[in-house]
């Protein structure tokens, strides 16, 4: 159901935006495919959360870290794409470089001309960076509210240090000005159309991976996890490895959501490494329903629309209170969020009408 | 008594045959948090196919002893050998030790809620372990029987597609000794299984308890008598982290110390 909806999206959207004339009714602008693709690389942020939340309950607060190093790790292949066709016309270097004098290419940034490249530095960096710090965290056995802090940490020293010049990552500007990826240019219809589709398979093919993991006996351990940690200790399982196994394939798909956000929006910057933007996806995987999967999504979708209407309205300055209301409503009317009020009308719709009379109440 | 026993020093040499028959051998273990000795020079040996009953007032240093027996807390110093001195346990991971077939039950009823009873005893079961291994069904190939041979032992084989989270307390209890026998131990440590219990139920964990104690040995701390006379077995007396006194509960309840700290006069 899930598939099919996803599937339907990555055909009709990109149809109903390229073949018809933009004066027809069901034309989709290139802005709301934009807006789509962008809403999407954030499902995909939130599905990747609701993996090692809502199954093995690690709450990470700086999951927005995998995402911006992915992030990051693409917009390098696409700076170095711009070639001599900066502001500065320097073929060998970017703009950002030639403006802080410098002479010749970090040694970090070889090879990111090839997207093979990047591509695999999109799924390594993260990946990489997630088991370290999961493999120091579990075996030392810090947990729940503990560990979201340490992420919490190391989202914010990774936005410190990417602030600055020295890094070579373009400081606080960060990469821009992005003109072509795989030598099709990044503002024609047909590549946004594509990038979208791209998305769509990414958040498609993410989701089979989620599902084969949480179906597996491996997902079984991974709740046991979740609800009785020492009791699986006890039983002889090494908690840590199961964590870290998880806690890194989460992280990956962080990263290419990241990936694929920044050719749909044209820029990377340190900001991405806030820590309340980590705060905020775990809100929307809150909002869906976590330990659900398509509950993470739906929040992710649900919660940027809200943001996107409400922005841009009378309430804009009021975002974070909007927000703010929406978790605590969240928490304390739906404990299981969207997906868990489904599950209750389902179960009310299917009641004999025999059982208690304060039920047909709650129905409404 | 069994206490002399304790002391005579056993050969550990793994390339011999080993020569203590003890399924767990414990000897001058001492542990200290922040100056507080939980353990003091604690020594205790446990038989094949023995059940042993351990009471003691709180504090005593029961909890901490399955710690240690456990891997989960490492002693400052002493001895602690399993499988007649075939496993170090002071060298060995949390997980080791369960997968060489040490079982503990919790004294809270520690189960997996959100998933089913059947579930609960299929990640229990013996078998392989791995993250990776787990993920390509290792765990799948556990037969329905198996599960459902553990659950009748339990008196639990009618819930088998029941939520563990909808059981009752003592149900739970059940649930969770049953996890222990899955796990095929030689070695089962239980931490107060009646607390909370009906009077019905404590009897019928007693009969289950005596039944796995045939084939495997029982460590049962609880502080519940009529359930340690129902028992039947040796029983230990732990005060101030070492042994009281040992031997029948009669013979345990009429020493003079036993009386003063624990029981009462």
């Amino acid at each position: 159901m899930f598939l099919a909806v996803l599937a339907a999206m990555a055909i009709v959207v990109p149809a109903l935006n390229l073949l018809l004339p933009p004066a027809s009714l069901l034309h989709i602008p290139g802005q709301t495919v934009e807006l789509l693709g962008k809403y999407l690389c954030y499902a995909l942020l939130a599905l990747a959360i609701d993996l090692a939340w809502g199954y093995c309950g690690i709450l990470s607060l700086g999951h927005g870290a995998f995402f911006a190093l992915g992030g990051y790790a693409m917009g390098m292949y696409l700076m170095r794409q711009i070639g001599a066709r900066g502001v500065y016309a320097n073929p060998l270097l970017p703009d950002f470089m030639v403006f802080l004098n410098w002479k010749q290419l970090p040694w970090f940034w070889h090879g990111f001309d090839h997207f093979a490249f990047a591509a695999l530095m999109v799924v390594v960096v993260p990946g990489l960076l997630a088991f370290v710090f999961g493999a120091l965290a579990f075996r030392s056995k810090v947990t729940g509210v503990y560990f979201s802090i340490i992420t919490q940490a190391m989202t914010y020293a990774l936005m410190l240090a990417f602030f600055r010049n020295d890094m070579g990552f373009g400081g606080n500007n960060g990469l821009t000005d992005f003109k072509d990826l795989l030598g099709l240019p990044l503002q024609a219809p047909g590549t946004r159309a594509a990038l979208l589709v791209a998305t769509i398979l990414a958040l498609a093919g993410s989701y089979l991976v989620a599902r084969l993991l949480v179906t597996s006996a491996y997902g079984k351990v991974l709740v046991a996890i979740r609800d009785a940690e020492s009791r699986v200790r006890f039983l002889g399982y090494r908690v840590e490895n199961f964590k870290l196994l998880v806690f890194t394939v989460s992280a990956i798909m962080a990263g290419v959501a990241g990936a694929l956000y920044v050719p749909m929006i044209g820029i990377i910057n340190p900001s991405e490494f806030r820590p309340e933007a980590s705060i905020e996806a775990v809100v929307w995987v809150a909002v869906g329903g976590r330990g659900t999967l398509v509950g993470a999504v739906l929040g992710a979708v649900g919660v940027n629309y809200l943001k996107t209407v409400v922005t841009t309205g009378l309430l804009a300055p009021f975002w974070l209170f909007v927000l703010g209301g929406l978790f605590i409503a969240v928490t304390l009317a739906l404990p299981k969020g969207l997906m868990g009020a489904r599950e209750a009308i389902r179960k009310l719709m299917n009641r004999p009408t025999s059982v208690p009379s304060a039920i047909p109440e709650a129905a409404e | 008594m069994r206490l002399a026993t304790a002391h005579e020093p056993p050969a550990f040499d793994p390339l011999h045959e080993p020569t203590t028959p003890a399924v767990l051998y414990l000897d001058d273990i001492s542990v200290s948090f922040d100056g507080f000795k939980a353990l003091n020079r604690l020594s205790l040996i446990i038989g094949e196919a023995e059940m042993r009953a351990i009471i003691g007032p709180n504090g005593a240093g029961k909890t901490t002893m399955m710690d240690v027996i456990t891997g989960k807390t490492r002693p400052d110093t002493g001895t602690a050998y399993y499988d007649r001195g075939r496993c170090n346990l002071l060298k060995m991971h949390v997980a080791e030790i369960a997968d060489a077939g040490i079982g503990r039950k919790f004294q809270k009823p520690s189960v997996f809620e959100s998933q089913t009873v059947g579930d609960n005893i299929l990640l229990a079961l013996k078998g392989p372990r791995g993250a990776i291994s787990s993920i390509f069904g290792a765990r799948g190939r556990v037969t329905r029987e198996r599960i459902l041979e553990v659950l009748e032992r339990v008196s639990l084989a009618d819930a088998v597609f029941k939520p563990a989270g909808e059981l009752s307390h003592g149900q739970k209890q059940w649930l969770e000794i049953g996890m222990l026998l899955a796990q095929d131990p030689k070695l089962l440590l239980v931490d107060e299984p009646v607390a909370g219990m009906t009077d019905a139920e404590t009897e019928a964990t007693a009969q289950l308890l005596k039944s796995i104690a045939k084939t495997r040995s029982v460590v049962v701390v609880e502080h519940d008598m009529t359930f340690v006379r129902a028992l039947g077995v040796q029983v230990t007396c732990l005060h101030e982290g070492r042994v009281l006194a040992e031997g029948t509960l009669d013979e345990v309840s009429a020493n003079e110390r036993v009386i003063e700290v624990y029981l009462g006069r």
